[in-house]
């Protein structure tokens, strides 16, 4: 019997804090190729220099049971502490800058700009036959951004990847600093339901 | 970390990177380390060499100091410590580690490496050691600087293990064996991060136990998650499973966690597992799993594993939850003290087994038992593995006894028919399927346990994969027995040929077998040999009365196949019981596929 399991494949944004030592990418990134698991986008950066915390943030595509197993997996890794399924626990922001070089002559340099406008792109470089937008938004709005450039000349993209936090006051994403050692439910650690 | 308003407790002493290892190694409780020794970590063989501190025996290749380290480590309940050189060192140690990694097995590897400024330039004897073993450590670290050897080490031993155990690479450049830097004890963890969950969520543990209660067809079902938790665990499922009266199985890697003598154990489950065992598990209404991960070699057909029944999955490590199979009631926790809670809750809400229920599943599960499936007949002189390795049981039965094994048909035999009543006594490779394993495993129990009797049942070409440890049994006497169920085939490859390739024995036959008591002789053992019946019983006693190290020989027949089966891509139910029942069995292209 069991649980039904959901089939459904979905996707899912999640967040990761780890400790900022050699390998740590590397274990992550091992993980999912090891096991088979989809990344869609993977960012990572230093978000807290003094207590060398990096944040990495995931985009997956899983059945639920296979989502869960992600999540199990990166929390049981050694320099993770704590990972943090944004997708389902309660509503959150993402993110994506991109760069887009459009390459093209006469009228469709005027539509691009009237559509970059309407993107609130940045034009940040430009030669007589050529843009760079600057753009920032939710993944979608850049692949929508992407789309119409591309009809209206040759393009190259650069993506940052998401990156992605909780809406509200609370601050989730904090270690569980100087508890005691078998602390039953260390904070927003991962607990399989 | 030590935060700088609080004092060291105990004030830094400055010293060498190699004499930091061997100091930690002394802190950490540790008495001996399986090694061999190159360029990269002679600073470490120097220390040893001077302070003498730790006890070091030379194996004769790396892949062995890790199986050493993990017969050393499942026999004693502690960490086994292997000690190899940079490139090929560590290299040659990575099936150990990978085996270690699939058994759960704790091991603190030390490698050594070139010095830090050559990294990356292709140096002799350079590799990648962190990179080639992250996927099959708990954990690694490169040491860059001396500053943090003291803290890694003694982290390695906590991280190895802490919750699921596990192996842990420390890889060492040689400069930082030379530096000199601060020696710290052992203290509370520097790392915030690794803190395994070990005691339940008290309301899973109400819920398990209402689940258990309501069961009309239960079967505990327990794997080594049980053996890893400490004796503790094992002498608390016997004592629940005794209050229930509840049937019980075993993984390969659970044997000897509930007394096989209790006529209340089913025997071990899985591919090679018993009718009863199997059928338990199939028909069941209510599964406690404690301690085991739903393996393919157990489950079987996932689709068809155990349709009817609501499970309760108790296991310390939350990855092992919903991985394989769906589950109702997830405990995650050591399995000691959910056993513990499990125990307690059960007595305090006045929990009984339902009788009558229970009374009609022993009925049923009798008359599975009645089928004896591994019933064999051993007539005419030509001995039968099965007669062979159940005579060994026998000679040996009562005594202080350890059995490793190689991995094959022998291995399913020896798991079969010997009979465990405790744990820490049965070693064997079980995720992994290392053939070699046995004679270097059987190496470390030995170490460990110098006055009991250490059998490797062993399979010719298994035993042929690390046949050079026998080098180190010789010197330092260490009176292994390897008792090798010799039928000249690769057995297990044998029989999945003609079940499933048709009868094409395809470079599974070793012809130009070494003459294994000549071999013996040669390594300074006693080689025996017995090619009939009569021969056995005389071959065993003498193997058993002899105190140096053995190599007994046993000719036994050589197509025999390994049965109960459940064949790959089968369900529970669709076990072959004996050569006869295969004729009406086809295997599915889904099945063919699977190892
Ligand atoms: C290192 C390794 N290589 C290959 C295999 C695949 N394999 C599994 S069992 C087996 C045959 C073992 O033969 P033997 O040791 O004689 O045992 P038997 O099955 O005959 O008892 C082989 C080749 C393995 N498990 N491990
Ligand atoms: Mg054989």
């Amino acid at each position: 019997m069991g649980q039904q399991e959901d089939a459904r494949e979905q996707r899912r944004t999640i967040a990761v804090l780890v400790d900022n030592e050699p390998g740590v990418l590397a274990r992550v990134i091992g993980l999912f190729s090891g096991r088979g698991y989809n990344i869609e986008s993977l960012t990572v950066s230093e978000v807290d220099p003094v207590a060398r915390f990096s944040r990495i943030t995931i985009v997956t595509s899983g059945t639920s049971m296979v989502i869960e197993q992600i999540k199990a997996q990166l929390a049981r890794l050694v320099p993770v502490h704590e990972v943090q399924d944004l997708s389902t626990e309660g509503p959150h922001i993402e993110r994506e800058l991109a760069l887009i070089k459009v390459a093209n002559r006469g009228e469709a340099r005027i539509e691009a700009l009237r559509i970059a406008d309407m993107f609130r792109a940045r034009a940040i470089d430009s030669t007589l036959e050529s843009f760079v937008f600057e753009l920032t938004g939710n993944p979608g709005k850049i692949d929508a951004f992407i789309g119409l450039m591309e009809a209206i000349g040759t393009i190259e993209v650069c993506r940052g990847g998401v990156v992605a936090i909780s809406r509200g006051s609370i601050i989730s994403m904090v270690t569980a600093e100087g508890d005691e050692e078998d602390d039953p439910a260390p904070a927003g650690r991962v607990l399989v339901s | 970390m030590t935060s700088a308003a609080q004092p060291d407790p105990e004030p830094q002493t400055r010293m060498t990177g190699a004499a930091i290892v061997l100091k930690a190694l002394q802190d950490q409780g540790v008495e001996v380390v399986f090694g061999y020794p190159g360029g990269a970590v002679l600073p470490i063989y120097d220390e040893l060499f001077k302070t003498n501190a730790v006890r070091h025996i030379l194996v004769r290749h790396e892949q062995g100091a890790v199986h050493a380290a993990e017969g050393y480590a499942r026999s004693t309940g502690k960490v086994g410590v292997v000690l190899v050189t940079s490139g090929p060192g560590a290299t040659n140690a990575v099936t150990g580690l990978t085996d270690a990694l699939m058994d759960s097995i704790p091991v603190v590897c030390l490698t050594g490496q070139v010095p830090t400024h050559l990294i990356g330039n292709d140096a002799f004897q350079e590799a990648d050691t962190t990179g080639i073993t992250r996927p099959c450590t708990k954990h690694n670290y490169l040491v860059k600087s001396v500053d943090n050897l003291a803290d890694i080490m003694h982290e390695a031993f906590h991280v190895a293990a802490r919750g699921r155990p596990g192996p842990v690479v420390i890889d060492l450049p040689k400069d930082v064996l030379f530096a000199d830097g601060p020696y710290r004890a052992p203290s509370a963890p520097r790392r915030t991060s690794y803190r395994p969950r070990t005691t339940p969520d008290q309301a899973a543990v109400e819920q398990a136990v209402d689940l258990i209660a309501s069961a009309e067809r239960p079967v505990f079902y327990g794997g080594g998650g049980l053996v890893n938790s400490g004796p503790e665990a094992s002498r608390l499922l016997t004592e629940f499973v005794r209050m229930t009266g509840y049937p019980t199985t075993l993984t390969l890697m659970g044997l000897g966690a509930f007394p096989a003598s209790d006529r209340r154990f089913l025997g071990m489950l899985g591919m090679h597992g018993t009718y009863e065992a199997n059928l338990a598990m199939y028909n069941c209404d209510v599964m406690i799993n404690i301690g085991a991960r739903f393996d393919d070699r157990v489950t079987g057909r996932i689709s068809d594993f155990s349709p009817h029944s609501r499970k309760i999955h108790v296991d310390i490590d939350p990855s092992s939850i919903n991985k394989n199979v769906p589950v109702d009631v997830p405990v995650i926790g050591d399995a000691a003290t959910v056993l513990a809670r499990m125990i307690e809750t059960w007595k305090r809400k006045g929990c009984q087994p339902k009788q009558d229920a229970l009374a009609r599943w022993w009925g049923q599960i009798d008359s599975w038992r009645a089928r004896d499936c591994l019933a064999y007949s051993q007539d005419g002189a030509v001995i039968k593995p099965q007669h062979a390795i159940r005579r060994l049981f026998e000679k040996i039965r009562g005594r202080d006894f350890y059995i490793t094994t190689e991995v094959g048909q022998h291995q399913m035999w020896a798991a079969q028919y010997f009979e465990f009543e405790e744990p820490n006594r049965w070693m064997t490779s079980g995720g992994l399927g290392t053939m070699g394993y046995g004679l270097p495993a059987a190496l470390g129990v030995q170490v460990a346990h110098p006055d009991a009797l250490v059998i490797d049942v062993a399979g010719e070409a298994s035993f042929l994969m690390n046949i050079q440890e026998l080098s180190t049994l010789c010197q330092y006497g260490l009176p292994v027995k390897a008792f090798i169920v010799n039928n000249q085939w690769m057995g297990m490859v044998r029989q999945w040929q003609e079940l499933i390739h048709g009868g094409r024995y395809s470079e599974s036959y070793t012809a130009s077998l070494p003459d294994f008591v000549k071999l013996a002789e040669s390594f300074g053992g006693v080689g025996l040999i017995a090619r009939t019946a009569d021969d056995l019983e005389g071959v065993i006693d003498e193997m058993l009365a002899v105190d140096r190290f053995v190599l007994a020989d046993i000719r036994v027949s050589k197509e025999e196949n390994c049965f109960p089966m459940i064949p790959s891509g089968a369900a529970h139910n669709e076990m072959l019981l004996g050569q006869d029942d295969r004729a009406e069995h086809e295997t599915s292209d889904d099945g063919m596929v699977l190892v």
